[in-house]
């Protein structure tokens, strides 16, 4: 592997907050069109360094390197425009809009004449249907709204939201965290399926039987470093466990 | 959970219309068309004057401010928020313009002062609940206090007589039974309704009352927001203040509390939730009409003013009991 395959890496980041060292120099890297989970036990620092990466935090010390060049990862806005693009946790979706406006909100196409501007609806519509028709069966009609979905198809209308941007990585904490098992199953292929898009995609879950079946590579996190990487096809749940127990040595 | 509905056919869809009639929620949905409706039907029965056309002008002509503040309360409420000073905004202008227009500034200098005037007080607002972080009751009722008092001690007290010849015309003339003040609320109607349902601004204003956390995460201000809702809330009062020195003929600095509880009311009416989230613009304004046609209605079968409130009062309330069976 050479390091023109990676989309990011991410090397010796430092954070703490106050007196508690979240983050003591992990580094992890991320290929291009591969799915890479992130794992760690609660307080790992796997949160942290997510976090970091979208620019929600600024790391004390380290470097992120996204397709070979340095960036500085200042705020959200910053890791958007850069491509990096995350799904929260809280999905960040208003209930009371459409699944269009949702898609769209903050960045709503307009048309219309010098500053005399309108929502350009029919276009939004258009996209915000094919980008999630591209992605994810049995969608909701763009014209649904939020509240009256499912969880799976929150998560799915969320999933397409962040994809649909020209984005190169897509980070996902804990997506499937409070789905019914066929939901699971439905945006576990969304996240195959945006993988196959050739976005790379950072997914942190707890789940390790969903680390074996979707990832492609993954990093294990204990106290605040990332202390050991495996080939999927080379692990086992089993050992993943007693990497981040500490059990094995990395 | 299908894909796409197939078009549904038309008799299909008037007998869903009807299989939904017998559900609470689509009352609740169409409390203020229903209402008023119905009240048009029993006013026209008990009343032969009530649809005459002389009526329905005065009706439309007196129903124009109630309109436009409801408009007004609509974007405010939308946000989860609450504009308590609107009435008190709206003396505030048309104290402003009486005041100019006693020192001898023409119409439109007077007018333009009475929309500032009233601004003023929506950034006031605007500021106090989205910058200060103040619970938007207390500050706009703070700002309820602050206004009627100014408007009282600017004036005087004294009501300050006007007689322009602008707003003569502005009261009297008319296009069919439609006279220029229902003309005026009718415009801001449909620029509130565009605003809000297709601009980016309008999306945002529905967005930070659905959730502001959802929307701040996508990058919207939910500070601008909330300062621009009660600056428009203002704006649109300080309009009204000029239809209502054109009504009375002179700028009275008294405090038109009725005018604060029926924008409230005719919201309410228009199925408007008030935590916020679901903007409705013609429901607020059919619901401003009922509100107008239950006063007229009564005072034509001659009933006592004291009732009036009482009536308002059963309307409201059993409008926003019918509002908790709205679809989620």
């Amino acid at each position: 592997m050479t390091t023109a395959d990676l989309i990011l890496q991410a090397t010796d980041i430092r954070k703490s907050f106050g007196g508690v060292h979240a983050l003591k120099g992990a580094s992890i890297t991320m290929r291009r069109g591969e799915i890479t989970a992130l794992i760690g036990d609660n307080g790992a620092g796997k949160s942290t360094l997510v976090r970091t990466i979208s620019g929600i935090h600024r790391p004390d010390s380290g470097t992120i390197t996204l397709d070979g060049e340095v960036v500085s990862l200042d705020t959200p806005k910053a890791a958007q425009k850069l491509g990096i693009e995350t799904v929260q946790q809280n999905l960040a979706l208003v209930e009371e809009l459409t699944v269009w406006q949702n898609f769209f909100l903050g960045r709503e196409k307009t048309k219309g004449v010098g500053p005399l501007r309108w929502l350009d609806r029919a276009a939004m519509k258009q996209t915000a249907s094919t980008m999630l028709g591209d992605l994810a069966v049995n969608v909701p009609p763009v014209g649904s709204r939020v509240r009256r979905l499912s969880g799976g198809q929150r998560q799915a209308v969320a999933i397409a939201r962040a994809a649909g941007w020209g984005s190169k990585i897509v980070i996902m904490d804990e997506p499937t965290a409070a789905l019914g098992v066929q939901e699971t199953e439905r945006v576990e292929q969304i996240v195959r399926k945006l993988r196959d898009q050739g976005v790379a995609v950072l997914l942190i879950s707890h789940n390790f039987d969903q680390v074996m079946r979707l990832a492609d590579h993954v990093w294990v996190m204990r106290a605040g470093n990332a202390v050991a990487e495996r080939r999927i096809a080379e692990t086992s749940g089993d050992e993943l466990v007693s990497l981040i127990t500490g059990a094995k040595a990395a | 959970m299908t894909t796409t509905q197939p078009d549904i056919a038309r008799p299909s869809a008037v007998r869903s219309a009807l299989g939904e009639a017998r559900r609470l929620s689509f009352w609740a949905e169409n409390a203020a068309p229903i209402g008023l409706l119905v009240l048009v039907v029993v006013f026209a029965a008990l009343s032969p004057t009530f649809l005459s056309p002389g009526n329905i002008k005065a009706m439309l002509v007196a129903a124009a401010i109630l309109v436009i503040l409801g408009v007004a309360q609509s974007f405010v409420i939308t946000t989860g928020g609450i504009d308590l000073s609107i009435s008190a905004t709206m003396t505030v202008g048309a104290v402003g313009f009486g005041l100019a227009w006693q020192a001898g500034a023409g119409f439109i200098a007077s007018a333009l002062l009475a929309i500032i005037a009233s601004t003023v007080i929506g950034v006031i607002n605007g500021l106090l609940i989205a910058s200060g972080k103040v619970t938007d009751f207390i500050a706009t009722l703070g700002t309820l206090s602050l206004a009627t008092g100014a408007a009282l001690i600017l004036s005087a007290g004294k009501p300050i007589q006007v007689t322009s010849i602008e707003l003569l015309r502005i009261t009297t003339g008319s296009v069919g039974v439609f006279g220029y003040p229902i003309i005026i609320a009718a415009v801001v109607g449909v620029l509130g309704w565009f605003v809000m349902f297709r601009t980016r601004f309008g999306l945002h204003v529905q967005a930070v009352g659905g959730s502001e956390e959802s929307a701040v995460a996508n990058g919207i201000s939910a500070t601008r927001v909330r300062i621009a809702v009660y600056v428009i809330s203002a704006v649109l009062a300080g309009l009204a203040a000029l239809l209502l020195v054109a009504r009375v003929g002179a700028a009275e600095p008294t405090i038109n509390t009725s005018y604060l509880l029926n924008s409230i009311a005719a919201v309410v009416l228009g199925g408007v939730s008030l935590t916020g989230g679901r903007a409705k613009i013609v429901g607020p304004i059919l619901g401003a009409l009922l509100l107008t046609a239950l006063a007229n209605g009564l005072t034509l079968l001659g009933v006592s003013q004291f009732y009036q409130p009482v009536a308002v009062g059963l309307v409201v309330v059993l409008a926003a009991l019918l509002t908790r069976f709205q679809k989620k």
